[in-house]
């Protein structure tokens, strides 16, 4: 773990910041399917719970070749090109 | 904290065999500090074990190793009855500030030093010894002393080795740094990390890890948390350990460090305003001037592409200047920083002047320093360097004229009286300026008399809105309207420096911000070296 030094006049808290909440839920979201056994069928019922829940929502369904590697560059680019937002399946 | 001057800082340390030792106990102690590649340290670990097996009863007995893996390699050889101590984290070797192994170290009960020893001098130890044991009221220790040579150096403690020197000194109780440390977990990559935080300018960050601000700091005899400055707009707190941290972020070297607090003070006076120079619409930018020795010292570049990249120290210096105002005067773009633009310049702008190919006085001494005093002057600029470009002029009076002609168009050709602008003049104009014996104020006068133009010649007119209003127009007399106005309020506003590479008939220019009182005034400080 590297330890560095605060730069600056230290008034805000550090932290890894949340993506900006907007208030609603729409526009093209990406099921990712990490390949654990039956991940795919929790984002199956996912999908479904969704679409009831909010039609307007576009769902694009990505897997990683396996699940004990990070994703490969071109799948996180293609993900980042074609989605506002992420849900990460995981299995176990 | 234990008085280091008089104890040896208390310790709990593991032996070869596992089992947990704490320092002191109730008996007074020898501590003995090795390790495994040290050639004196062999020499001396059998009379270790001697005095191990005659006082052990009485005195407790500590051998200390700096390494895991050296500390077996002795147990493997000597197979000592005494615990041989884990210290590969160097805490303790460092905190009882060892430089050389072995280092013999007597206490009293209470962790007090009695007598401290380094490297091997046969007499010493024996006398050491033998005090010792009479102080005990034991037997002398029988040992075939003739045997060993009459004296030994010692190695250097891993403690002190540079690699790892400043890591533990700023982990440890001594440690000057007081600065919010901030873990970055192992799965983050720092330097996106950094990027995330807003903590830079957009290039990659050198991550300021305490052990690089320690040595950062070691070229600066003030106190790390001497308040050097408050800067606006968020009204930072800006202490020497702060200009540290964004000065390793920035890749400086520590003997840079000087000069960005000498700029830090300067930007923070009220004459130079940052506040306004980095909130302003027209995107001024501090631009950074180094005069005197230092510019030799630190390895500044004011010959071929000064004004441009490649030369670490004037690279590092003005973005480590710009990191502060940033992080902590809060001005960032789109926050308080509200440039139109923006600049390359906001970036670094620095560079050193030729002193040795300047014919006339430089610029921190018509600025009331001393020659040999290194200063470093700043400048509120909001463009440049523009390229001048005179190839063809023989007679000073006519380069002097082509350096008003291009400077005309500082702002706006007809916006007179309202700006200043630094001239930095290339080697061979200056031949071709004294070659006609040209001072620098000869140049300033030349440039105010080519600039001037009637109050006529300014007006508002179908070509450009800017200039003289029609309202205020009309009410002059006609000799008013012929009055002539220079570019520049005052010759005070044409400042002048030398440098560039020897070849190229070219000078530059930066166009300044808002000049005066109302806007930023050039600040000039005398750099502090150590």
């Amino acid at each position: 773990m590297t330890v560095i030094l605060d730069p600056t006049d230290e008034k805000l808290p550090v932290e890894r910041g949340l993506a900006k909440r907007t208030g609603k839920i729409n526009g093209r979201l990406a099921l990712l399917d990490i390949s654990k056994p039956r991940g795919n069928v929790f984002l199956d019922r996912l999908a479904e719970l969704i679409r009831l829940r909010l039609p307007d929502l576009q769902i694009n369904r990505y897997a990683k070749p396996t699940f004990t590697r990070p994703a490969p560059e071109e799948l996180r680019f293609e993900m980042l090109r074609e989605n506002d937002f992420v849900v990460e399946g995981l299995a176990d | 904290m234990t008085d280091l001057a008089d104890s040896l800082p208390s310790f709990s340390l593991e032996s070869h065999s596992g089992q947990s030792y704490a320092f002191p106990a109730s008996k007074p102690s020898v501590v003995c500090f090795v390790k495994e590649d040290c050639p004196t340290c062999i020499e001396v670990m059998p009379i270790l074990e001697a005095l191990y097996q005659h006082i052990s009863a009485d005195v407790d007995v500590y051998v200390v190793g700096q390494t895991k893996a050296g500390n077996q390699i002795l147990a493997d050889r000597f197979k000592p009855s005494y615990p041989l101590l884990d210290d590969s984290s160097l805490s303790v070797s460092f905190a009882s500030n060892i430089d050389t192994v072995p280092a013999f170290i007597v206490c009293d009960s209470e962790g007090r030093i009695a007598s401290r020893l380094s490297g091997f001098f046969r007499d010493e130890w024996k006398k050491t010894i033998s005090g010792l044991c009479s102080s005990c009221e034991l037997s002398e220790l029988q040992f075939a002393w003739s045997e060993l040579p009459e004296w030994r150096p010692g190695c250097g403690s891993l403690s002190v080795d540079p690699i790892v020197a400043d890591r533990l000194y700023a982990e440890s109780t001594k440690s000057p740094l007081r600065a919010r440390r901030i873990e970055i977990a192992p799965m983050d990559d720092e330097f996106d990390f950094m990027a995330d935080q807003s903590f830079g300018d957009g290039l990659p960050l050198v991550p300021p890890t305490p052990e690089r601000v320690i040595r950062m700091l070691s070229s600066v005899s003030r106190d790390p948390q001497e308040v050097i400055a408050v800067m606006p707009p968020n009204m930072g707190q800006v202490t020497v350990e702060k200009v540290a941290v964004n000065a390793v972020m920035a890749g400086c070297k520590p003997e840079f460090m000087p000069v960005i607090i000498a700029g830090v003070e300067a930007v923070c006076s009220d004459e130079f305003n940052i506040h306004g120079v980095m909130a302003t619409t027209m995107g001024a930018f501090p631009l950074m001037v180094v005069n005197g020795p230092i510019r030799h010292t630190l390895g500044m570049n004011m010959k071929l592409g000064a004004l441009g990249q490649g030369s670490r120290p004037n690279a590092t210096i003005g973005r480590a200047l710009r990191l502060v105002i940033r992080n902590l005067g809060g001005a960032r773009p789109g926050g308080t920083e509200r440039s139109t633009f923006g600049s390359p310049a906001k970036f670094t702008m620095c560079f050193a002047e030729w002193e040795e190919r300047n014919p006339w006085s430089p610029l921190h001494v018509e600025r009331g320093f001393d020659a040999e005093e290194s200063v470093i002057t700043i400048f509120a600029m909001t463009s440049g360097p523009t390229l001048i470009v005179d190839q063809d002029s023989r007679l000073a009076s006519q380069l002097a004229g082509s350096l008003a002609l291009c400077l005309e168009s500082a702002f706006h050709p007809k916006a007179h009286f309202a700006t200043e602008a630094m001239l930095v003049i290339s080697p061979e104009h200056v031949d071709t300026l004294v070659s006609d014996g040209y001072t620098k104020d000869d140049i300033r006068r030349r440039i105010q008399e080519v600039t001037s133009r009637s109050i006529k010649q300014l007006q508002v007119d179908d070509v450009s809105g800017v200039g003289f209003k029609n309202e205020y127009y009309e009410n002059l007399t006609e000799k008013q309207r012929n009055r002539l106005l220079p570019k520049f309020r005052s010759e005070k506003d044409i400042h002048i420096t030398v440098a560039g590479s020897e070849a190229g008939k070219f000078s530059a220019a930066f166009h300044g911000w808002a000049a005066g009182a109302i806007g930023s005034i050039p600040v000039s400080r005398k750099i502090e070296e150590k």
